[in-house]
């Protein structure tokens, strides 16, 4: 048995109070009534009691200050606690509910309910949401971009005709009302969520609303100016090219990029220039000899002018 | 079963005016007319558990109905997860 002082955390010299304070703190804590679930709170609190049964008594706090009696003293004869009844059926006898004894479905299903995630009630007959099924589907660029509806092949044998909005994302839920799994007892179906993945296209590059492409050009578009018909998400169009553009012009076509879709506005398709030289000829190289530029261009200036 | 004569005898230091009060509120709840109150094993061990938070933990007179009311809602939920652990395994 632990030294009494020890138990109740004082020092051989602690008064009357601090001994009936140090105990009423810790008996408050390990009671073993307040603490039905806890096997161990009834041989801490014996242990407690024990301690203050000698330190609250002059007498007896004495006799083992002077070494007269051990840590034990007398121990009292055990009555059966509260908890040993409350604990079973005569429990019912306090029950806090109205009928004491009988089932609560309110309160069970709050209970399992919150075990298991939903408020699922506690009776084999009750109807029963059916589970949620995940699925992906993997489609193309202008798909995602135009929106489309596509066929898919459940695992279990199904299909699925799912309708991609315009403007998809890559990596978007949709939800499919009721077409997951079945519900039980009359309850509605769970849903379907396929996670959508959108392929790269080979040269669209989706920009939020807009849509980036870069736009090869021959010398004498670029240099004169003149049509040249643009892809877009939804066909070719025509577009002019200004004279005197170069690589690296971007030029905008307006609500030629993501269809306007929900709140947000239709966005633009940027085309960014890139000079091709392409198969020269003879007549090419003769002119290029003979051209004596009237403004002689260094494009490395930049190289040279950044140390 | 005991009465209520048994029970003071029984439970050192317990004042039979003050018991009469704790059943006046309802916290120990005896069979019988308050002439013949018969009270189950449950109820005398309650009357420690109430005896105890009001002498050895110095709880006071107030907080008691309180405490009381929180322990029978904990020992009931105890008592119906123990059936529906029972309901499951069936």
């Amino acid at each position: 048995m632990d030294d009494p002082y020890q138990t109740l955390g004082l020092s051989r010299d602690a008064s009357a109070d601090d001994i009936r304070n140090a105990y009423r703190k810790l008996a408050k804590k390990h009671h073993p009534d307040l603490n039905p679930g806890d096997k161990k709170a009834e041989e801490r609190f014996k242990t407690i009691s024990a301690a203050n049964e000698i330190l609250s008594d002059p007498v007896k706090r004495g006799k083992f200050d002077r070494g007269e009696i051990d840590a034990t003293g007398q121990e009292r004869a055990q009555q059966p606690r509260y908890r040993d009844y409350a604990d079973s059926e005569a429990g019912g006898r306090y029950s806090s509910t109205s009928r004491p004894g009988e089932w609560n479905p309110e309160d069970l299903s709050d209970i399992f309910g919150s075990m298991f995630g939903q408020g699922r009630p506690f009776d084999q007959n009750a109807p029963i949401r059916g589970q949620d099924l995940h699925y992906t589907l993997t489609i193309e660029f202008l798909d995602a971009i135009n929106g489309a509806t596509r066929r898919l092949t459940l695992p279990e044998g199904g299909v699925l005709d799912v309708k991609i909005p315009p403007g998809t994302n890559e990596g978007q839920v949709l939800r499919l009302r009721n077409q997951g799994g079945p519900g039980r007892n009359g309850a509605p179906n769970g849903d379907a969520l396929i996670e959508l993945h959108v392929e790269p296209h080979p040269f669209f590059v989706r920009d939020g609303q807009d849509i980036r492409l870069e736009l090869p050009v021959t010398v004498s578009e670029a240099v004169l100016g003149g049509p040249v018909e643009v892809p877009t998400p939804k066909g070719p169009v025509r577009m002019r090219i200004p004279p005197h553009s170069d690589t690296g012009t971007e030029l905008r076509l307006r609500e030629r990029g993501v269809p306007a879709h929900g709140s947000r506005p239709a966005g633009a398709l940027y085309a960014k220039l890139r000079v091709v030289i392409g198969p020269t000829d003879a007549a090419f190289e003769e002119f290029l000899r003979s051209w004596q530029p009237e403004h002689p261009n260094d494009p490395r200036r930049a190289l040279k002018e950044t140390p | 079963m005991i009465s209520i004569e048994l029970l003071v005898s029984q439970v050192e230091g317990l004042e039979r005016d003050e018991l009469e009060r704790w059943i006046a509120h309802e916290w120990v709840r005896p069979d019988g007319p308050p002439e013949h109150f018969s009270f189950h094993q449950i109820d005398v061990a309650r009357v420690r558990l109430i005896r105890e938070l009001r002498y050895e933990m110095d709880v006071n007179e107030a907080a008691v109905p309180i405490i009381l009311s929180l322990l029978d809602q904990l020992y009931e939920l105890r008592r119906q997860i123990r059936e529906a652990g029972a309901l499951i395994k069936k």
